[in-house]
């Protein structure tokens, strides 16, 4: 089956969400949600290092199969991975440090964001070309991006309202996330 | 019980009960809500996810005293892609169903937050064997906890239990629970339900407390 490079934007962005559709990525969604401001900024740098990675990962793809070495395929994304978060650090440091400083230990733990590694697993697993890998990543990390900053605001405006003590915290994140991601499944056969 | 012996219970207990992965900790939770929409894709995911953490603590605690400080993190998420690429392997041997059902989630173990987060807080510290004892009762408490999402999941979902139907043919499924949306709400009421517990527990600790200030 072929998509289309605008069919897998968005599958990726709305439809097939990867948070609220395929709990990728949960942890910095209920960790980071808290404030609009980090929120954001946390999306893009994820979206950065998915397309970095992505970018990485197809070209090691090929790579990897031409040498019929595909069982190294796992450890060699999360080295990727993990090279590419230590590029965004470097790169924000130097031309952005406030961001830098903002972002604090959030920043080196995109390594451990299932996104990231759902991306580079999810386009070999469906043999997408280059084209497609691209889209495929940005798509992804603009609906990350998207269900963070939904879920922020949300929490903000919570913070003003009147909530039972024993729903408070963790619980109340996930019945929220439960609500978004029923609203989202309303997007469901847009991508074709 | 001898205070060695009682020792290792406690330390298998931790991950068990008081600093359960799922319900305490908040940890993991992608592969959590992702796989459980039944019992039999909860306890397999369960059971790989204790095998790769027993596995990778025990040589991470093996390493611990010849591994470099600076590198130690890329040294451990190494150390845990090779099990979990085994793992992956030896599943898709076993069983081509389950590994098309679980999917990509097999190999994202490796980014599990309670693998790495046991391998630096407890692994990188303590001797071989301590680190797998505690390592395999974070595993079972983790399966726990996928199981009691998996459980309801497939009973309210799809009116089943292990594939075996409970109701019989009149039963109309409850389908948003084995939907994406239905993740979210089990384990959203199952946080409500043990914070209700604790909570009830604190109030009679205080109750008996002041009936006993009240006699005196």
């Amino acid at each position: 089956m072929h998509e289309s490079a605008f069919q897998i934007f968005v599958n990726a962005l709305l439809a097939n969400n990867f948070v609220l559709a395929m709990f990728l990525g949960l942890c910095p969604f209920l960790g980071v949600s808290g404030k609009l401001d980090t929120a954001f900024p946390m999306g893009v740098a994820t979206t950065f290092v998915m397309l970095v990675a992505s970018l990485c990962a197809y070209g090691l793809n090929l790579l990897l199969s031409a040498f019929h070495l595909e069982f190294l395929r796992l450890i060699s994304y999360i080295v990727i991975i993990a090279s590419s978060v230590q590029l965004v650090e470097m790169v924000l440091k130097r031309y952005s440090p406030t961001l830098f400083r903002a972002l604090g230990i959030y920043l080196p733990l995109i390594t451990t964001n299932c996104a990231v590694l759902g991306v580079a697993l999810f386009q070999t697993a469906r043999e997408y070309d280059f084209i497609q890998s691209v889209t495929f990543s940005v798509g992804g990390g603009a609906g990350f991006t998207l269900a963070l900053v939904l879920m922020a605001s949300v929490r903000e405006r919570l913070q003003l309202s009147n909530v039972p003590d024993l729903a408070q915290g963790t619980a109340l994140s996930l019945m929220l996330a439960g609500i978004l991601s029923l609203s989202f499944m309303g997007f469901a056969g847009l991508g074709g | 019980m001898n205070p060695s012996t009682a020792k290792t219970w406690d330390e298998f207990m931790e991950g068990v009960w008081r600093q359960n992965p799922t319900f305490v900790m908040i940890l993991g939770m992608c592969p959590t809500l992702a796989v459980t929409v039944s019992v039999v894709n909860a306890l397999s995911m369960g059971v790989s996810t204790a095998l790769v953490l027993i596995a990778s603590c025990g040589l991470v605690s093996m390493m611990r005293n010849v591994t470099p400080k600076e590198v130690r993190i890329a040294v451990y998420i190494v150390i845990i892609a090779t099990f979990v690429t085994v793992v992956d392997y030896a599943i898709q041997a076993i069983s081509l169903a389950l590994y098309d059902a679980l999917g990509a989630f097999i190999q994202l173990i490796v980014v599990n937050c309670i693998i790495l987060g046991r391998a630096e807080a407890h692994a990188a510290k303590n001797p071989p064997l301590p680190a797998m004892i505690n390592a395999a009762g974070m595993g079972l408490g983790f399966t726990i906890g996928l199981l009691s999402l998996g459980v309801v999941r497939e009973i309210l979902g799809a009116g089943t239990l292990f594939g075996v139907s409970l109701f019989g043919a009149n039963f109309q499924p409850w389908v948003i629970m084995v939907l994406p949306p239905g993740g979210f709400f089990v384990l959203g009421a199952w946080l409500l339900f043990f914070s209700w517990l604790e909570r009830r527990k604190l109030r009679r600790r205080q109750g008996s407390h002041a009936e006993a200030t009240q006699n005196a």
